[in-house]
């Protein structure tokens, strides 16, 4: 990032500041979910059923397509090279044995690539989407280890592999700065996120540190991770004359569209990027190289192309969580009340992204501290570009603060739950704001009774089961809500009954599509199969980012808004011979496939006879949803009391985890199965962080080390207990449905928790994570 | 040369590094298997030969001439889904549903090793005809099918309702 950059975002953060003041003092009616979603009144209807996926039947028989399963006529398969140095040039690529190798059609490289501008990095721009902004194979420099610097196009997939291995390059090599604590040593910049600087400060924390009667210190550390989603990272694209064609799996396909057209010099609506079905994303599937590359090959050799990145590309081209150094300091009185609240560290990034992991994110309303003091530092390493991976900040930042609240508890000899429940804030600490909707303790309380709590022992290891240590252990989760700007969705209504719903959003697994038709058809007043839900096409309306758990308010909101234009046109087109004649938006809902008075429900008339007689076929209205200034009128969170219990071989030091529940406070829940399955994956995400996960970094040379699946542990089935999961179903009064994101809470406290109930068995506390059995031994 | 493939016959390809994976995913357009690593560590591409199941990123193609594959596409019959198929949407065994083929083709295949008395890490009776569908059994055995989302309780439960017959 240049100076510059800094300044304009740092420009943007201070106009945010002074409009997040304004919008706090608003009355609420003036502020979007001001009034409450109507739908949060329907507790009968198709929302909160456990309705299974739409898209099961396609997915179970391997009919659900995605991005490497789509085909053109004279398609080409590419290959790449990875560059092997952190830092420098590229002085010589022999590319002559390739070319000559059976089937090779071209063979790109920095020499003969299309020119292209530079991809807009994330946040510099409404519908920037690139992970980074580095100049993609337009110049002879290495970036990063690992770097893509030549790639193959051939007949089959066998003939590119082998042809990608006979490129040749030579190398003049720069001193890189690959070890984090060498970077620190030389001095850390403040971290910036999302405009804002990750700095926060009440009160005097270090003063109130030293007063304090209880204080606990300590600091955390936590590695590297890859999403390692288990589709591969592909992209089959094809050039229609000057219109770019892209079958992505991708979790923000409108971004994608507008950045790629602006590396290419075309018009947004050239670029048609479609994702249908994603195998996964969790942050990782948005825009790297490999998008890009495709479509610059392809042009380069006229010929549609398939991409498909092998497992070590996934870890060479797209970036993962970064590794964190936190303290944690904590000062309380004898009861438990917090004085002070410190949480700081480093992270690192590099030169050109803009997310230093920011762990400070839960910290924020966490607690009722007096004083506070929450920073983030940053160093710049000479490293594939850092990312987004679920719950970045919140995942590892709850590791840090929730394993100190666990230490400061057994300093003061007090139940751990207690402690939490005597710090819960009435508003939040910082901005003063009240919350929207927050029911923690609760959450606490039903978790604990139906855990068992009472029968942790506070004593670390006191229970023993032959050779298998016991511990119970639990930590606080929590995950904004957030609803990103750019949201639009189109409604089309027929005179047959039925509604399709249009919007650029993504199905990653989330359950989008399902719940999404839950919602629309409940808010029409239609039966499910009479409803179509379209999403995963840029050229659909809305700028949706399936990330921050924000996909379904930002759904919910632009549904709610074409849904009141829909509504408003057909009390219009239906005249004065319809019972519905002379009433108002506000005073009508969807019902039995029409529209309805609200208190007087015979005053009907079904959406058919409407278009009918206005003699219509069809109806179709467009609507953006206000911007989204509810964030800055009220504190808006989900929260979670995590619970586990781990069996440690006291032999081998071996950590099981046997038991764990998630007691959620969510707001309402829209559909309890796949919601079930969304806390479940973070959950067991959150397990992977705890105990196994680490993208290993070699910092002699910056390349990653073990980039396979079978030397990066993910949890397995035999890692994975029954997780339980219960929710308290409260709508949140001021969100669209009464819903909040859900995607990402389940990793959030879940690593404290193990942490925290592996010490309760062993007596051994684990500050640098994953917790593997030689730190137990 | 030729293979069978959901009952069909097919022409075995000339190239002889073609993985059975591409071969169906490639060749006869049949991406139902999935690729999820390409080298044998996650079982998305998990498929049946003559019923016992596999790896087929690590098998060539010609390796398994004369052999009868299973995919997923030819697991569900003109009557409707194979009852783990069901089972799977039933329990909420999915997310993202890429993992799913290669973990239904496995666990008919683990179904199969049980009835055999295949003994896995979690065997207590080496010599037992027939093994138990316990908790333990299950899991272990179905340990290679990676799943990222995290549908592992609803793949278990699925997969236990289905091989009820082997539950003790």
């Amino acid at each position: 990032m240049s100076i510059a950059k800094d300044a304009k975002q740092a420009a943007q953060g201070a106009m945010q500041g002074m409009m997040a003041k304004a919008v706090a003092l608003a009355p609420d009616s003036w502020v979007p979910g001001g009034k409450p979603d109507p739908l949060i009144q329907h507790r009968h209807g198709h929302v909160g059923q456990p309705v299974s996926r739409i898209d099961g039947p396609l997915k179970v028989t391997g009919n659900a397509r995605f991005a490497a399963e789509f085909s053109f006529e004279g398609m080409v398969y590419g290959a790449l090279s990875y560059a092997t140095i952190a830092r420098g040039r590229v002085t010589a690529l022999d590319t002559a044995e390739a070319e000559a190798a059976p089937g090779v059609v071209a063979v790109m490289t920095h020499l003969n690539a299309p020119r292209l501008n530079p991809p807009p990095v994330f946040m510099s721009a409404a519908k920037a989407a690139g992970g980074d902004d580095l100049p993609v194979m337009q110049d002879d420099r290495v970036h990063w280890n690992g770097q893509p610097i030549a790639v193959v196009l051939a007949e089959t997939q066998e003939q590119a592999d082998h042809a990608a291995s006979l490129v040749r390059a030579t190398y003049a090599q720069e001193p890189p700065i690959t070890s984090f604590a060498q970077a620190m040593a030389q001095g850390t910049a403040p971290g910036l996120f999302m405009g804002q600087p990750l700095h926060n400060a009440s009160g005097d924390a270090e003063a109130a540190l030293a007063a304090a009667e209880v204080r606990i210190d300590r600091t955390y550390r936590t590695p590297r991770h890859n999403h390692n989603a288990i589709e591969l990272h592909a992209a089959t694209v094809a050039w229609d004359g000057d219109t770019l064609r892209i079958h992505d799996a991708s979790q923000l396909v409108a971004h994608t569209a507008w950045s790629i057209a602006r590396m290419f010099g075309i018009e947004e609506n050239q670029v048609v990027v479609t994702s249908p079905f994603v195998g996964g994303g969790f942050g990782g599937k948005c825009l790297w190289q490999h998008q890009i590359i495709a479509a610059a090959a392809a042009k380069l050799a006229g010929r549609p192309v398939r991409l498909v990145l092998s497992r070590e590309g996934v870890y060479r081209l797209v970036g993962g969580r970064s590794l964190t150094e936190q303290r944690v300091a904590l000062g309380a009185n004898r009861e438990g009340q917090l004085a002070a609240l410190i949480h700081t560290g480093t992270t690192a990034k590099t030169r050109h992204n803009v997310l230093p992991e920011p762990f400070i994110m839960p910290t924020r309303s966490a607690y009722a501290a007096e004083n506070l003091l929450l920073d983030v530092q940053t160093v710049e390493l000479d490293m594939l570009a850092n990312t987004f991976m679920r719950a970045p900040g919140e995942s590892v930042g709850t590791f840090a603060l929730e394993s100190a609240m666990d230490e400061l508890a057994e300093a003061l000899g007090m139940d751990p739950i207690e402690l939490r429940l005597r710090n819960e804030p009435e508003k939040d600490p910082l901005s003063g704001l009240p919350f929207s909707s927050r029911h923690l303790s609760e959450s606490w309380r039903a978790g604990a009774e139906r855990f068992g709590w009472h029968l942790r022992s506070p004593r670390p290891a006191a229970h023993r089961d032959g050779e298998w240590l016991v511990g119970m252990g639990c930590a606080t989760g929590t995950y904004p809500y957030y609803r990103m700007p750019g949201g639009a969705a189109r409604i089309t209504l027929t005179d047959e009954g039925r509604a399709a719903v249009d919007i650029a959003a993504h199905e990653m697994g989330m359950g989008t599509a399902t719940a999404q038709t839950q919602v629309a058809a409940e808010r029409l007043g239609l039966p499910l199969d009479a409803v179509a839900f379209n999403y995963g096409d840029s050229t659909l309306p809305g700028v949706v980012l399936a990330g921050g758990s924000q996909q379904t308010a930002s759904i919910g909101a632009s549904v709610i808004a074409a849904h009141r234009a829909l509504v408003r046109e057909l009390l219009r087109i239906a005249g004065n011979d319809s019972p519905l004649a002379g009433l108002g938006p506000d005073e009508v809902a969807g019902r039995d496939g029409g529209l309805c008075k609200h208190d007087a429900p015979d005053r009907q008339e079904s959406y058919a006879s409407i278009l009918r007689r206005a003699g219509q076929k069809s109806l179709t209205v467009e609507a953006r949803p206000p911007d989204p200034l509810e964030t800055m009128h009220w504190s808006m969170h989900s929260h979670a009391a995590m619970f586990c219990e781990v069996r440690v071989n006291a032999v081998t030091g071996e950590p099981r985890i046997s038991r764990f529940l998630g007691s959620f406070d969510c707001g309402r829940i829209l559909n309890p199965k796949t919601a079930a399955s969304q806390f479940r994956g973070g959950i067991i995400m959150g397990m992977g962080l705890a105990l196994m996960e680490e993208t290993q970094f070699d910092e002699r040379s910056g390349r990653v080390m073990n980039p396979s699946l079978s030397e990066y542990h993910v949890p397995v089935h035999m890692d994975v207990p029954e997780i339980d999961v219960i929710w308290n179903d409260i709508a949140d009064p001021h969100t669209p449905m009464g819903a909040r994101g859900i995607g990402e809470i389940g990793i959030t406290g879940t690593a404290a928790a193990i942490a925290n109930a592996v010490y309760n068995a062993t007596g051994k506390r684990v500050r640098d994570l994953p917790i593997t059995l030689d730190k137990l031994l | 040369m030729t293979i069978a493939v959901n009952g069909t016959i097919v022409s075995l390809p000339d190239d002889p590094r073609v993985s059975l994976l591409d071969l169906l995913r490639e060749h006869l357009h049949l991406p139902g298997t999935k690729k999820g690593c390409n080298q044998g560590a996650c079982g998305a591409c998990t498929v049946l030969a003559d019923g016992e199941r596999i790896l087929s990123c690590l098998a060539l193609a010609v390796q398994y001439e004369g052999r009868a594959i299973t995919t997923v596409e030819g697991l569900a019959t003109d009557e409707g889904l194979h009852p783990l198929q069901a089972a799977f949407i039933e329990h909420d065994g999915f997310q993202c549903g890429y993992c799913t083929p290669g973990q239904i083709c496995s666990a008919i295949g683990m179904a199969d090793e049980l009835r055999r008395g295949v003994p896995s890490h979690v065997t207590r009776d080496l010599a037992a005809p027939v093994i138990a569908l316990t908790h333990d059994e299950l899991r272990e055995r179905m340990s290679g099918n990676l799943c990222r989302c995290g549908a592992h309780n609803g793949i278990v439960e699925a997969i236990a309702e289905t091989f009820a017959e082997l539950v003790p």
